[in-house]
Parts: structure tokens; C-alpha cells; sequence
């Protein structure tokens, strides 16, 4: 099987700071990653550098295209990538401000990027942006109005909306359930996973919330200084850490 | 089917002083087909240990782990997932699940997993939870809000939903009244008698007599406590 995406040997300096540094792995489909790390560890900076976000100083990162296989993003032309980011990829940020138009009704938000990879039937895409909302359990009397008004939870349930709509296969996710309470974070873990699941995505999930990873991601990173000091299967990382700073991670969770 | 030659298991405490715990050595074993054995040996002598290193959750330090043919110990992650969902169940002692799953969903998932049709993992799903005495108006209710042994009950139904050929057991028996005990020793035979080799852990002395064909006692495999 050819894996979605091969990540080989990506940098990022910051001046003569270390962004992220040496970071290889395979994504195949349907598997989901997490990525650990304390803040300012690299982690989001690495997830950033997969997107497209930033350029990489050195390192590739190979995505396997529906129509020419596999391509390296980081030299891909602009247009190739835009396209690729707004069908097969998608991205979820912390803050859902950041990856919604707060000025656009909840259904535009949505259609927008069904617009975007050319549909032009208002009435189908109505009908998508409704689906969608219920999906993410949203009412569908919302349709109308603007995320300005909605919930921090519900933003961030419009945010996956807007980003699944055009079934892409690889998703990224900037800490998705931060900043929400936990009976939210429950609702969206579980929403997630689903999603996941009955699309096949694959997805790379930034968190800095051991227990996220525990029942979203099959293997995990953890990241510390710009550099992977452990990867391997969620739960043997989590149950059995070989490395001393993970240790210190999974030792310093507070019981509930 | 499941196979351990020579597993060594240690912790390094890099956090306490780089201390050094060996917990495990010449652990070696042998589960064909249609087998069961018991881990026997007093409470930390690495029963859940060895068990662990089985399904991948702790990584052996030296030796072969084999399990359908592929080394655990030195697998890559995707293959110990597949392996997983395919051929190595495991039924653990607590019940983890996501938050306002429905227990029928939490039971049928592993069959879902496997690419079973979403009605007939429904059923089957039923038809465990049935069996295990789980009131049908609990099924659409998320089990984590459900007592320790409904917990307990949900756990097995998960556990025994797929055929899996190679089976771990952890206590499976523990805190069950008669009526239930009997049934998920019924489910341990059936799977048996289907061909799945099985590894338990079973302190009920008359469960272990009655589903194992051999015992083996862990503490043997003890650094420093040579039996």
C-alpha cells in the first residue's frame, strides 16, 4: 500500500531558533496521528509546514495525488496546492475564527468551498450545507446565521463541516478541542471519530491533551524542542514511554 | 498462534534516577489453535505484564513476540493495528470508551472495523449484549454512566463480537454473579471450539480448571526468583 503522505526530513528555523528539525514519517489512509509536545516544542509549526502553511527549509513532504500519485507539496507550483487544499486537504485551526468567515452565514461557510472546486447549483449546495449541519449536529434553522452568534462549541462544529464538505482524505487539526469544555470536547471527540471513521480520512492532530490522542490517534509523536524524542502505537507510547521526557508527560497528567 | 521465545521486559525510570526495573525474563510460551492457557503466579509477579507485551502495549526489550506469524516486539505500528483489528482481541479489565457512544455501537464496533455489514454488526451486537444480561433499555445509553459489572459485560460482548484467532483475556470472570460467569464461560468454549487461541488470566479456580488446557506460572519468568 502506498502511504497518503510521506513526510521525509523536514527543518524550519526561526532565525537561528529551531522551529522543527530531522521530522520523517508515513501517513497511511485511514490512519490518524497525534502529535504531543509541550507549547513551543514545534508541533504546530511542523503541522503548519505539512499544510503548506510555511515553506520547509529543507524536506519534503509527499502526498499521494489522486491524479499523478505521489508529488512533493513543498515544490508543487501554488494553484496545484490551493487546489489541493481546498479538496483533498483540509485544515481545522484552535480557533475556529481563524478557518471561518465570520461575516458569512453558517450555510455560506460551507458552500463556499463546494464553490470552490466548481459546483454552481445554489439549490444543491443548500441542500449539502444543510446535511452537513446535521451531521455536526447543528440545527439546520441556523443555516442562516452567522457564526458571529454562534457557540465556541458550535464554531468549531461548523468549522469540520466547512472542511469535510468536499470529502478530503487528510485532515489537519490544530488543537481541536481546545478551549472548549469538556462536555463539548466529549461531543466533538465523538463526532470525530465517527467522521473518521465512516469517510476513511486520515488525520495529523496537534494537541497538547494526552487523553485526545488516547481516543482519536493510533500512533503518536511527541515532540520536544523541535525534535521527535518518541513515536509509536498511542497506547504503548502512553502505557509504556521509553523516553524521559514522555515520561515526564504521562507522570505529570492529573488524575480525574 | 501466539508464540513468545525468550521475552525479556524492563523499565527505565529516567525521571527516578535512571533506575532500572527488570520485570521479565526467558518469558517463553506456546498457544496453538483451539488452546487455551492460564497465567498463573501471585499478584505482581507480571501476569498483566506479559499480556501487555503480547498485544504490543509494552515493548519487549529483547526476544520474539509472535502472534499470527508476526514478530510484535518489532512490528511497525500500522501492522500491529491491523493485526488487532483482524486477528488479536483483547479483553482488559476496564472498559474505555469515547463519551455518548451507545453501548450497542461500543459492542458491534470491532466488527464494524473489520468491514462488517453495519445491520448484521447491529445483531450480533444484540445478540452479545443479550446473553451477557445487559437490559435491552440500556443499549441506547453510553456505558460509562453503567455500574462496574454492567461495565464489565459491555467490555466481554466487545470483546468476543469479532472472531478473533487469537485471543488475551484478562480476568474475565472477576465480580460476575453465577448466571453471567457461565455464560462468558460458554463464549471462552465456543471461541475454543471455533479454533481461537487463548492466553487468561483467571484467579476463579474453577473457571481456570474448566476452559484451560495447561497453566503456566509467570513467576518462573521473574528476574532473581528462579523457580
Amino acid at each position: 500500500m502506498t502511504p497518503l503522505l510521506q513526510v521525509k526530513g523536514i527543518e524550519k528555523h526561526y532565525g537561528a531558533r529551531i522551529g522543527c528539525s530531522d521530522v520523517s514519517f508515513d501517513l497511511y489512509p485511514g490512519e490518524v496521528m497525534g502529535i504531543v509536545g509541550e507549547s513551543g516544542s514545534g508541533k504546530s509549526t511542523l503541522l503548519n509546514c505539512l499544510a503548506g502553511h510555511l515553506e520547509p527549509d529543507a524536506g519534503q513532504v509527499i502526498f499521494d495525488t489522486r491524479a499523478d500519485g505521489p508529488a512533493d507539496t513543498v515544490t508543487m507550483s501554488e494553484p496545484e496546492r490551493r487546489m489541493l487544499s481546498r479538496t483533498d486537504w483540509a485544515f481545522v485551526h484552535q480557533h475556529a475564527r481563524d478557518g471561518l468567515r465570520m461575516s458569512v452565514s453558517a450555510g455560506g461557510n460551507i458552500g463556499e468551498r463546494l464553490m470552490a472546486v466548481g459546483d454552481r447549483h445554489y439549490g444543491t449546495i443548500r441542500d449539502r450545507a444543510i446535511d452537513w449541519l446535521g451531521r455536526v449536529e447543528i440545527d439546520e434553522t441556523r443555516v442562516d446565521d452567522r457564526p458571529s452568534v454562534f457557540s465556541g462549541g458550535m464554531q468549531q462544529r461548523l468549522q469540520i463541516a466547512r472542511n469535510l464538505v468536499t470529502g478530503p482524505r487528510l485532515v489537519f487539526m490544530d488543537e481541536p478541542t481546545g478551549g472548549l469544555d469538556v462536555s463539548v470536547q466529549a461531543r466533538l471527540l465523538d463526532l470525530l471519530r465517527g467522521l473518521v471513521r465512516e469517510m476513511g480520512l486520515s488525520a495529523v492532530i496537534v494537541t497538547h491533551d494526552l487523553a485526545v490522542v488516547r481516543l482519536l490517534a493510533d500512533r503518536l509523536m511527541v515532540m520536544k524542542d523541535g525534535r521527535v524524542v518518541e513515536a509509536g502505537l498511542t497506547d504503548q507510547v502512553l502505557d509504556d514511554p521509553q523516553h524521559a521526557y514522555t515520561q515526564l508527560l504521562v507522570s505529570s497528567v492529573l488524575q480525574v | 498462534m501466539i508464540e513468545l521465545k525468550d521475552v525479556s521486559k524492563s523499565f527505565t525510570l529516567h525521571n527516578q534516577g535512571s533506575a532500572v526495573i527488570p520485570v521479565m525474563e526467558g518469558a517463553s510460551l506456546k498457544v496453538a489453535p483451539g488452546e487455551c492457557v492460564a497465567l498463573t503466579g501471585a499478584s505482581g509477579a507480571g501476569k498483566s505484564t506479559l499480556m501487555r507485551v503480547i498485544y504490543g502495549n509494552y515493548l519487549a526489550a529483547s526476544g520474539q513476540v509472535l502472534v499470527g506469524g508476526l514478530d510484535v516486539a518489532r512490528a511497525e505500528p500500522r501492522e500491529i493495528l491491523a493485526l488487532r483489528r483482524e486477528t488479536l482481541g483483547y479483553v482488559s479489565q476496564f472498559l474505555r470508551v469515547v463519551p455518548r457512544v451507545p453501548t450497542l455501537e461500543v459492542v458491534a464496533e470491532p466488527l464494524l472495523a473489520v468491514g462488517c455489514a453495519r445491520q448484521a454488526a447491529l445483531d450480533k451486537a444484540a445478540d452479545l449484549l443479550a446473553r451477557l444480561n445487559i437490559p435491552e433499555r440500556l443499549w441506547s445509553l453510553s456505558p460509562t454512566t453503567f455500574s462496574g459489572g454492567e461495565q464489565q459485560r459491555v467490555n466481554i460482548a466487545r470483546g468476543f463480537a469479532h472472531d478473533y484467532p487469537a485471543m488475551l483475556l484478562d480476568e474475565p470472570t472477576a465480580s460476575l454473579d453465577a448466571q453471567n460467569r457461565e455464560t462468558v464461560l460458554s463464549l471462552i468454549e465456543e471461541a475454543k471450539a471455533r479454533g481461537a487461541a487463548i492466553v487468561g488470566i483467571f484467579h476463579d479456580i474453577e473457571a481456570r480448571n474448566r476452559v484451560c488446557d495447561c497453566e503456566i506460572d509467570v513467576s518462573e519468568f521473574t528476574p532473581g526468583m528462579v523457580a
